[in-house]
């Protein structure tokens, strides 16, 4: 893993603000610092301000109010051109009318480069996405995952300190988009440059990311490494946005070093770790994964609360099971169990207890 | 190599056929045979309508371009003398014979002034002679030679006997030597016409200069409209695009009259010129009648010939190829330059063409507003067509224009390819 400290702040915004209309904020104080050779991912629903704030970065946005720095230098008034940032664009932007060697040779070119410098660069850049055969190519004879490859090697062909990626796996099938997300975050390591990648595809921002930035309603909800993130969500938002998850909504019945005791809607008892709640009687949102579930007592910690549950549906999905369960009124109730040697297929209508380690469960603002 | 698809396969390699052993190409045709007819069924009636009322129409024009029997049908006796002799050859008593007859005849049928028009085109003023002296022809008493000189001496005008002999065949390149400004001597070479009817040569070629020069302007115009409009959110730029419509819907006439209205000495332009004082009352500024006003006026009709093909092409230009340029180190005008012009040359192409060549052949407006020096070549064709009546050259003269339209078109495609070509 490359050293990412987010000390040395690489790239800055501060307070950084941004309406189109004069009405309405897409962007509501933003301030985030990243450090050089860190892969920072914006993670969020379309309209969140995610793609707004890399346009600001790119330049092609003007903030309406903040600072935005790179390398220590604001560069609110510095034309697009002149920042010096490589860029991947959602549908590639390959330019129809140039074949890719000349599509690699343009940001060369514009920097007055010299004929063998250039061809030099180039061969290395295609080389690096494995497309050196491709040079006499026209964009559009290529397929989806080779012009993905060579608009990340015309990003990367001038050598840009930063590169921005603008959901550059979107228009990829799956399997294709997995392979590439592995290509790009090796790429990542191996240059050692800085990339800040948007997306609204949670799995994608696990896979790749050293960060996460969670954005919603135009403010950063969460920002951490994607452990932390999928295990300690720090709000409603973040918890339902990364991953599956199951809420039980209840109030707060008992509150004391780091533990919680919620007494549902229903009236049953559950443990829970509190996040944002801090007294009794507080309405709460208690937030489990699936595969944290438990239904076998061995497997549970000594004094743990259970609860009943009737299983709804089990659906077999090769490596796991997934069961629906109804449980305290609520018949969305997930649990996710490995297929291992001697594991049961619960049936319909069979009746269980359930539970879970406190910690695993997370006591939420309710949404 | 699995066995199903062999058993399918020609026993000779090569040649497929069914399964049941016939040529796959022939039962192909059957099989489509049905929706062929159909489809050639539904296009048939344009096909006759394009056949009839523009092929027809078009062949029957460029026919007449070149062939012209008005001397030789009623003249049939000294045609046929003309054919049996040498060019150069005196008219002897044989040919005045033929002469007399000829005229005798066609004074009787009453076609005699279709023969003085046909020698009138190529030698002015002789068709007085030919109906003057065809009332006379009744009476002629051989010796036919001397009663015919006797009737009027311009008979033994040699140059007169040598246009008779070039006219005497139906089929002459005359019309079109005449469109470019040639003609020929009475030995038949192909010389200048004299100075005073050189006049098509400069027409075609100032036509194809405020041509040129309207298509540039219509470029320069309608390149930053388009882009305003293709670049707008579709509301707002469907609201503009009626506006760029707006002069399609109204009357072509109307449209000119009122540029006379703005423009003319007495007119709006004018007037408030000379009212802020920029210019004095005598120095009124002559933009109508002339030059100016045709370039004027056509420019405005034929702006959204421009604006349309280049909208349609500008329209799904993603705004991400500039923003990629610009990202990648190109300022505004080297991303402009580079990606997004070369990406509209097929709307440019378009355009261009499609103004020129209704520039090249338009009628109404220079017409209207183009006064003396500012009459184009359409004009000239009009005025053949419809006052002096001479067909033939209005058709040589049309058939030049559109040879000179179809080499632009062979150029074009040369040069950008004709697939590069979007109008809308």
């Amino acid at each position: 893993m490359v050293a990412s400290t987010q000390d040395d702040g690489f790239v800055v915004f501060e307070h950084v603000q941004k309406s189109y209309d004069g009405e309405t904020l897409v962007v509501k104080d933003l301030n985030l610092t990243i450090g050089q050779g860190e892969f920072l991912t914006m993670l969020g629903p379309s309209g969140s301000g995610k793609t707004t704030c890399l346009m600001m970065l790119a330049g092609f946005e003007t903030a309406t109010h903040g600072d935005i720095r790179l390398d220590g230098r604001p560069i609110n008034t510095v034309p697009p051109h002149k920042r010096g940032i490589g860029m991947v664009f959602q549908n590639y932007a390959l330019f129809p009318h140039m074949t890719v060697g000349e599509n690699l040779s343009f940001p060369l070119e514009v920097r007055g480069m010299s004929r063998s410098d250039r061809e030099r660069k180039i061969k290395r850049a295609l080389d690096m996405v494995q497309m050196g055969a491709f040079a006499n190519r026209r964009p559009a004879q290529l397929s989806g995952g080779q012009q993905q490859r060579i608009a990340l090697a015309r990003a990367l062909v001038f050598d840009p300190q930063l590169v921005l990626m603008d959901e550059p796996l979107g228009a990829l099938d799956k399997q294709l988009r997995e392979h590439m997300q592995f290509e790009i975050k090796h790429l990542h390591e191996s240059l050692g440059i800085t990339v800040v990648y948007v997306t609204h595809d949670q799995g994608e921002a696990l896979t790749m990311s050293d960060r996460i930035a969670v954005f919603n309603d135009g403010r950063i909800q969460q920002l951490a490494p994607p452990d932390e993130l999928y295990e300690r969500p720090r709000n409603s938002f973040v918890a339902s946005f990364i991953g599956e998850n199951n809420r039980l909504p209840g109030v707060i019945e008992e509150i004391a070093e780091g533990r919680a005791l919620v007494r549902l809607d229903t009236g049953e008892l559950i443990d829970a770790t509190p996040v944002n709640v801090s007294h009794k009687g507080q309405k709460t949102l208690v937030s489990i994964r699936p595969e944290r579930v438990e239904y076998k007592p061995e497997m549970l910690p000594p004094n743990a609360h259970l609860i009943e549950a009737e299983v709804m549906e089990f659906i077999y999905m090769g490596d796991i099971f997934r069961t629906r369960l109804r449980v305290a009124g609520s018949e969305e109730f997930v649990i996710k169990s490995r297929n291992t040697l001697g594991q049961r297929m619960l049936q319909p209508g069979e009746r269980i207890r359930i539970g879970w380690a406190p910690q695993d469960a997370r006591a939420l603002d309710p949404l | 190599m699995a066995d199903a698809t062999t058993d399918l396969a020609a026993p000779t390699p090569g040649r497929l056929t069914t399964a049941d052993g016939r040529p796959l190409k022939a039962a192909l045709g059957r099989a489509q045979s049905r929706a062929r007819r159909r489809a050639f069924l539904l296009v048939l009636p344009l096909l006759l309508f394009i056949v009839i009322t523009f092929i027809v129409p078009i062949g029957q024009m460029l026919h007449r371009s070149i062939h012209n029997d008005g001397f030789s049908r009623n003249m049939p006796q000294l045609s046929q003398w003309f054919a049996d002799t040498e060019p150069g050859t005196e008219p002897d008593e044989v040919a005045y014979a033929a002469l007399a007859a000829d005229l005798k005849g066609a004074a009787e049928a009453k076609t005699i002034g279709i023969v003085g028009t046909r020698v009138n085109y190529e030698m002015p003023g002789t068709r007085s002679l030919f109906t003057s002296t065809g009332r006379k022809a009744r009476g002629f008493e051989p010796p036919y030679r001397e009663a015919v000189l006797e009737a009027d001496p311009k008979w033994g005008n040699p140059s007169l006997w040598g246009t008779m002999r070039q006219v005497s065949r139906a089929y002459s390149p005359n019309f079109f030597l005449a469109s470019v400004d040639l003609a020929r001597d009475n030995e038949g070479n192909i010389v200048r016409a004299p100075q005073e009817r050189r006049v098509y040569v400069m027409l075609f070629q100032r036509t194809f200069l405020i041509a040129g020069l309207i298509t540039v302007l219509c470029l320069l115009l309608g390149f930053p409209i388009a882009h305003l409009l293709a670049t707008l959110p579709l509301r707002t730029s469907n609201l503009l695009m009626i506006l760029v419509l707006l002069p399609f819907w109204t009357s072509l006439l109307v449209r000119t009259t009122s540029w006379i209205v703005l423009l003319q000495g007495q007119g709006v332009v004018n007037n408030s010129l000379v009212a802020t004082g920029l210019i004095s009352d005598a120095n009124r500024i002559q933009m109508i009648y002339n030059q100016t006003g045709t370039i004027i006026a056509m420019t405005h009709i034929l702006l959204p010939f421009m604006i349309l093909p280049l909208y349609s092409v500008m329209r799904p230009i993603p705004p991400s190829y500039v923003r990629a340029a610009r990202s990648l180190g190109a300022s505004s005008w080297t991303a402009f330059r580079r990606i997004y012009l070369p990406q509209t040359l097929p709307g440019i192409g378009a355009g261009a063409l499609l103004v020129f060549i209704l520039g090249v052949g338009y009628y109404i407006t220079p017409a209207l507003v183009g006064g003396a020096s500012g009459q184009l070549i359409s004009n000239l064709i009009a005025f053949h067509m419809q006052d002096s009546l001479n067909w033939s050259l209005a058709a040589a003269l049309a058939a030049v224009l559109l040879a000179a339209v179809l080499i632009l078109y062979w150029l074009y495609d040369r040069l950008v390819g004709i697939d590069n070509l979007k109008l809308g």
